[in-house]
């Protein structure tokens, strides 16, 4: 029935739950459901359940309740070792004592290969991330960037269908993360793999993810595309968590044609896309972008609302303008813009007014 | 001057001096300070324990006792030949009048006569005997020798006394494996008065019996105690440290309870059934009660140096095995077995060389047959007080143990030894 009902789910959460210690529950009612090929992220802040999905996935958690299935079977009964998923693990785990190769050989040894394919595997392994001359090395001679490579081509060699990788670029500087990302994207795509990753870095979500499931407090906030995510955040805390963003809390005048009348509690009245809430009076958080904020007037919609704003501080950053303002008793609101030639560079002091496309401001939860 | 400070080899300092040396008396300061740190400790353990270290095993080969009381015997005794049939010439027995009648004024005779009777038995009474007439003795010497104790017609005590005059001997060692200075080099003792082989030879089997035991038990525990919580972990490490705290007597002294015939588990045994009233088994005063006693005893040294090597092997590195389709004894056996071999290393010299020398344990519960050679150094120490004998056996124990320690780290590496971090 389950396989009739889920047809071309490959991984599939169903109703899980777990707690550790029989009192709080660490994830609270998952279900997920990813098809083959997909490269899907679970993005959160630490503690937020992410890590237990990924270990119960695994087989190093089990579930207090609910079915896990992988290809259409129900693996919460299988141990770890007969699951065939290919992990990479946070701090890689190669094991010190033997060389890169040995390492890369371990999982086609248990699995009783003969000497001449293992060799063609490790081979072919360690090709594919461009470190067939280091088969030789101990992982202690290796940099963290090599060894993520090994840690990576050891997770694919004996051909897992289903990669996890936990949070496998958090040791790593930020440009060679950078780099590593895209290199950790183009094998799995060439390669055809699902993969589930955990991160709670957001650009690593955003640039690498077909899909990502934004965690927190055990359940998952959204799952969506990234760009969808970005643009489209369904709630406060999702908004508040991928990229940089405004709020500005106030209550909810009137709801009409698609557009909320938000009257602010800095004062100012402001018309935003209604998403969390149904009818006036409600509190609501309102979101928006830095980079959709306009202050020019020339290309602000007529009869749009507008607030006024104090500049507080400006920031020269190269590519973009970040500057600081002062909007209905909030200090924090930041707006960016990008370095043209024709840009005006607000200095603090100046008293503008600021407006945005209703779309882009977004009525959420008051938290 | 910026040419002269690149110039490879002679790197010069700002003020002209070759660099080495203003760094080397920057250096010297802090060198003084770390020296006068460890000064006390330096001193105190130069005093107590290399000093004496050195002074016992001089005593293995120092020999001067006999060239010391009887000087113009031993230089008459030179030209005599050893494997004549004969006994020295008259000459050699004035000369050895002289010599003692100086040596009982002097109240050294005795102490010759204990020196001699190690290799000789017989030879303190004899000289204590000699000593009363020595000075009324008339020439012919050889004569009035003989008329008081015929042993002084014995071939074998002069062969002795021939044998053992020079100041440095190597006698004790001969001694303390099995054999015998003879006139001609080394002889073979008879086999009944051989002894210290088997004793060195039981030592290491039973040390190694024990190290065996302390890695079989300790294992499971140390992994126990690096793989749960802390704070279950911090109480079963009490548990395992709590030996330390009881006295080594009292630990030992309550084997004795347990293993006696009327003991606890030969009572527990009867009451069960298992061992007939009066066919109990005997637990103690045999190898085995040793064996069992020193394991105990031992268990923490073994324990501790393993858990702190485990404690630095992360978890995920069984995780990963196990992704990776391992069994749980696969991951074991190839991922964390080796990894944690530098611990079963250190925790076995550290056990095998307390084994070694250990002397309490095994005097209370080895009865004969289960005591060290350590027991029999300190017999000859404080009871026989052949301190030459006991100070060689002690410097081939330290021989074996050094060797061993060099044959380990050979084999395994002392870098790899990792007592903690």
């Amino acid at each position: 029935m389950a396989e009739s009902q889920n047809s071309g789910a490959f991984v599939e959460f169903e109703r899980v739950q777990k707690s550790y210690d029989g009192e709080t529950l660490v994830v609270k009612d998952l279900n997920l459901s990813l098809p083959k090929g997909e490269f899907l992220t679970m993005l959160g802040p630490s503690g937020s359940g992410k890590t237990t999905c990924l270990m119960m996935l695994a087989g190093f958690e089990t579930a207090t309740h609910g079915d896990i299935r992988l290809d259409g079977v129900s693996i919460n009964n299988i141990p770890p070792h007969k699951r065939g998923i290919g992990m990479v693990f946070q701090n890689y785990a190669l094991f010190p004592h033997m060389t890169v190769a040995e390492n890369l050989s371990f999982p086609l040894e248990v699995r009783r290969m003969g000497k001449a394919e293992r060799e063609a595997k490790v081979k072919r392994a360690l090709d594919m991330v461009q470190m067939g001359a280091f088969g030789g090395r101990r992982p202690s001679q290796l940099s963290g960037g090599q060894q993520q490579r090994i840690a990576l081509a050891r997770a694919l060699v004996f051909e897992a269908e289903l990669v996890l990788m936990d949070e496998p670029l958090g040791a790593l500087d930020k440009q060679l993360r950078e780099h590593m990302q895209f290199e950790i994207k183009r094998i799995a795509d060439n390669l055809g793999i699902t993969v589930v990753y955990v991160t709670h870095d957001q650009t690593e979500a955003l640039t690498m993810s077909d899909r990502v499931a934004v965690f927190n407090d055990g359940r998952i906030q959204q799952l969506a595309p990234p760009d969808k995510l970005y643009e489209e955040p369904e709630n406060s805390f999702v908004a508040q968590f991928i990229g940089e963003n405004n709020t500005l809390e106030g209550v909810v005048k009137e709801i009409k044609g698609g557009t909320a009348l938000v009257q602010l509690d800095g004062g100012g009245l402001i018309d935003c896309k209604p998403v969390n809430v149904t009818e006036a009076g409600q509190r609501t958080r309102v979101s928006i972008r830095p980079e959709r904020v306009e202050y020019n007037k020339d290309r602000m919609r007529p009869g749009a609302h507008t607030l006024k704003a104090e500049v507080m501080e400006f920031i020269y950053m190269g590519d973009i303008f970040r500057t600081r303002l002062k909007v209905a008793g909030n200090e924090d609101f930041v707006i960016k813009t990008r370095n043209a030639p024709d840009q005006v560079r607000l200095q603090p002091g100046t008293q503008i007014e600021i407006g945005w496309l209703p779309e882009d401001c977004r009525a959420l939860d008051a938290v | 001057m910026t040419e002269a400070t690149t110039q490879p080899g002679r790197v010069l300092a700002a003020d002209g001096t070759p660099l080495k040396r203003s760094l080397a008396r920057a250096l010297r300061m802090q060198k003084i300070r770390a020296l006068m740190l460890v000064a006390p400790l330096l001193i105190f353990v130069l005093v107590t324990f290399i000093a004496p270290i050195a002074d016992m095993l001089f005593r293995s080969i120092e020999n001067q006792v006999v060239k010391d009381t009887i000087p113009r015997t031993v230089e008459a005794l030179d030209s005599w030949d050893p494997h004549s049939t004969e006994l020295p010439p008259e000459a050699v027995f004035a000369a050895l009048q002289a010599d003692l009648v100086e040596a009982v004024d002097q109240k050294t005779h005795t102490r010759l006569g204990s020196r001699l009777n190690y290799e000789y038995s017989g030879a303190a009474s004899l000289l204590r005997k000699t000593g009363r007439g020595v000075e009324k003795m008339k020439a012919p010497y050889q004569e009035a020798f003989l008329k008081v104790d015929k042993d002084w017609g014995d071939l074998e005590l002069w062969r002795t006394l021939y044998i053992y005059s020079p100041a440095y001997t190597n006698g004790y060692f001969l001694n303390a494996v099995d054999l015998k200075k003879g006139i001609d080099g080394p002889e073979a003792r008879p086999e009944n008065e051989q002894i210290y082989i088997l004793l060195f030879k039981r030592t290491m089997f039973m040390s190694l019996v024990i190290t065996f035991s302390c890695i079989m038990l300790g294992y499971p525990v140390a992994w126990i105690l690096a793989n749960i919580r802390a704070r279950t972990a911090n109480l079963l490490m009490i548990l395992v440290l709590l030996p330390f705290w009881t006295s080594l007597l009292v630990r030992t002294s309550a084997w004795k309870v347990m293993l006696q015939q009327e003991g606890v588990i030969n009572e527990t045994l009867v009451w069960l059934g298992l061992v007939a009233d009066n066919d109990r088994l005997i637990l103690i005063n045999n190898q085995f009660g040793t064996i069992v006693a020193m394991t105990h005893i031992l268990l923490p040294f073994m324990i501790l140096p393993m858990y702190s090597v485990m404690k630095t092997i992360p978890p995920s590195y069984l995780r990963a095995a196990k992704s990776l389709g391992a069994t749980n004894w696969t991951a074991f056996w190839r991922v964390y077995f080796p990894q944690s071999v530098p611990g079963i290393g250190a925790g076995s010299i550290l056990v095998f060389i307390l084994a070694i020398g250990y002397y309490i344990t095994p005097e209370i519960v080895g009865g004969t047959d289960g005591t060290f050679i350590s027991n029999r150094i300190a017999y000859h120490i404080s009871k026989s007080l052949n301190w030459g004998l006991g100070a060689a056996l002690g410097a081939i124990l330290l021989g074996a143990v050094l060797l061993l320690y060099y044959v380990y780290d050979k084999i395994v590496g002392i870098d790899n030894v990792k007592l903690g971090g």
